[in-house]
């Protein structure tokens, strides 16, 4: 009970100290408080917005792969639409390009080829890094070459799966 | 004499920095020789390091400075004393913890925070005991707040909001959502730059605002304009990392308009560059004056290069290009490291009258660093440039014999990153010396 009526106390406290603050104090806060209303509204968009293409999700065995890809830290040399490290190459669209494809990047994992770590990835691992780089390709592409760019300086992005 | 509390902070921060820039260095060396090291540091490994590092030295240097200028500048009495000790050594036993993780290998994390996720506990308890001391300290004691304090509470509370927002992976919700997963990563990233730029901005009006002696830098409508305006780019202008990401349009529209918002800083600097160049040798911290030029000029060449590739028609060319990394490299070592390097030059001109902070190893180090800094942005923007023209003018070419035919370009950054590592260590190693004597002397 005791520490109830402290609990209350307290809060009762503060809010007499909000009443004493200055005019202008009173108004900072006010601006605050609008935007971190906008800012929680903005947010829950953001957390609830699926993608603008029709994406499926994650597989399990994607998953997997995801998880390898982060616990080995493929970011820190290579990119996913162009976000992650510059020394290997971006492979967002590594899955479809015609001189590459799974065979190629199933080749590649465990090479050790330049500065790429000797990784030694069983087959299931390697199958499950190849579905992964799979569905990221499945969302869209990077680079976009077939993006238009207009006189407003917006750039119009070419989508997959129809849009 | 000062707290020696909040000057274990800054040693802990020049170590830091000290252990980034030559983990940032070796790394660096890997582009030009791919192989070298690759055996026992491979570039998987040193750039956890490097970016850990370098983010604890940008952090634990504002944290340091805000203890020390609450307690010894502005002379408040902390809300509980003990907690700062205890904000320390968590702090320090975190850091020690994730760098042996890293040297066994854990690094289950992402970019920013590679470290295993159970870190973030203690860290989130860190940032949050920092906040309770910090509104604690001021609540009642101070009226009419000047800017930089509500820069610092801001910066801490949207820590801990960011900091938690980049471990949303961790739960499926977000983790099988490919691009939304991407989206909220780098949200929390842009806004976590943010977080700590609140910091950072609010110690140079501070440091400012004490060496002129001129309390309207921190209250006048215009400085709160600008605090403004930097929150609403913190909390909604974050999105030019993804503009290529397939995620609603409007999140883009949204980045587009906010970032556009700082054009307006921009005329601000340029309006009022001249007329805010003091006398530096008639100043009473002549070194902490140059250090915060030199992040005057910083802010300028970077703040030109943010604007430019938020135009979505110039990030398109830019983006994932070595151009973005002279931007961040830009902002962390040219803007945030020069201001915190001037406020620890302030801090240790308060904390220790003996240490001269105008001694030759410094002032060349300055000059050095600045020269070497522009050399190597330069470079960057170089390798940026190639990569762009290799991406859309050549299109579909093999990336190795892109990467071969920028083997130049990479040898100069490593040479430009090499001298800045020594312009750096010019300054840093007397200034780390400096506050080991000062905490020493505070201990006989």
């Amino acid at each position: 009970m005791s520490y109830l009526k402290e609990t209350f106390l307290g809060i009762f406290n503060n809010l007499l100290y909000l009443t004493k603050m200055s005019k202008i104090t009173k108004r900072y806060i006010f601006v605050i408080a609008i935007l971190l209303a906008l800012f929680s509204v903005y947010n829950y968009f953001i957390y609830t917005s699926e993608a603008y293409t029709a994406t499926a999700a994650l597989s399990p065995q994607a998953v997997k792969g995801q998880e390898l890809w982060q616990e080995n830290n493929c970011w820190s040399c290579h990119q996913l639409y162009g976000l992650g490290g510059y020394l290997g190459p971006d492979l967002t669209n590594v899955y479809s390009h015609p001189d590459k494809g799974p065979v190629y990047i199933n080749a590649f994992l465990n090479s050790g080829v330049k500065s790429m770590p000797k990784f030694q990835f069983s087959e299931n691992e390697k199958a499950a890094i190849i579905e992964y780089l799979r569905m990221v390709d499945e969302t869209g592409y990077y680079p976009n070459f077939d993006a238009s760019i207009e006189n407003s300086g917006w750039v119009t992005l070419k989508y997959k799966n129809g849009r | 004499m000062a707290d020696k509390r909040s000057l274990y902070f800054l040693i802990f921060a020049l170590s830091a920095l000290l252990a980034g820039i030559i983990f940032g260095l070796t790394a660096s060396l890997q582009y030009v020789y791919p192989e070298l090291l690759k055996e026992y540091t491979p570039f998987t490994k040193l750039r956890p390091f490097h970016v850990t590092s370098v983010i604890s030295w940008i952090v634990l240097a504002a944290t340091g400075s805000i203890y020390f200028f609450l307690t010894q500048v502005e002379n408040l009495k902390l809300f509980t004393p003990r907690l700062l000790g205890v904000h320390f050594f968590l702090f320090l036993l975190t850091g020690i913890g994730i760098y042996i993780s890293y040297a066994l290998g854990y690094m289950e994390g992402r970019e920013y925070f590679a470290f295993a996720p159970v870190f973030v506990i203690p860290v989130l308890i860190g940032w949050v005991l920092f906040g309770i001391n910090y509104f604690g300290t001021l609540r009642k004691k101070v009226r009419n707040w000047p800017v930089y304090y509500w820069m610092w509470g801001t910066g801490i509370v949207f820590m801990v909001y960011h900091i938690s927002e980049a471990h949303l992976w961790l739960f499926d919700y977000f983790k099988i959502h490919f691009v939304k997963d991407m989206s909220v990563q780098w949200k929390s990233y842009g806004s976590f730059t943010g977080s700590w730029n609140m910091l950072v901005y609010g110690i140079s009006i501070f440091v400012m605002s004490k060496i002129k002696k001129d309390s309207q830098l921190a209250t006048s409508k215009i400085a709160f304009f600008f605090y403004f305006l930097g929150l609403t780019n913190l909390m909604f202008g974050w999105a030019h990392h993804t503009y290529f990401l397939p995620t609603q349009p409007w999140i883009r529209y949204v980045a587009y308009a906010v970032s556009m918002t700082e054009w307006v800083v921009l005329g601000s600097i340029i309006y009022n560059w001249r007329r805010s160049l003091p006398k530096v040798d008639r100043m009473n911290h002549p070194m902490a004056t140059r250090f915060m030029m030199s992040a005057d000029i910083w802010i300028f060449l970077n703040l030109i290069l943010a604007l430019l590739f938020s135009i979505p028609a110039i990030n398109f060319f830019t983006h994932g290009t070595h151009v973005t990394v002279a931007h961040s490299m830009g902002t962390t070592i040219g803007i945030n490291t020069t201001i915190l390097l001037s406020a620890l030059m302030f801090i240790i001109g308060k904390a220790n009258a003996a240490f001269t902070t105008q001694q030759w190893l410094i002032k060349r180090g300055l000059q050095l660093f600045n020269v070497s800094l522009f050399l190597f942005w330069c470079a960057l923007l170089m390798a940026g440039i190639k990569k762009s023209y290799w991406m859309y003018g050549i299109r579909q070419g093999i990336f190795s014999e892109m990467q071969d035919g920028l083997t130049m370009v990479y040898g100069a950054i490593s040479f430009f990153g090499l001298i800045l590592v020594i312009s750096l260590c010019m300054i840093v190693i007397p200034l780390c010396k400096g506050f080991v004597q000062t905490v020493r002397l505070g201990r006989t």
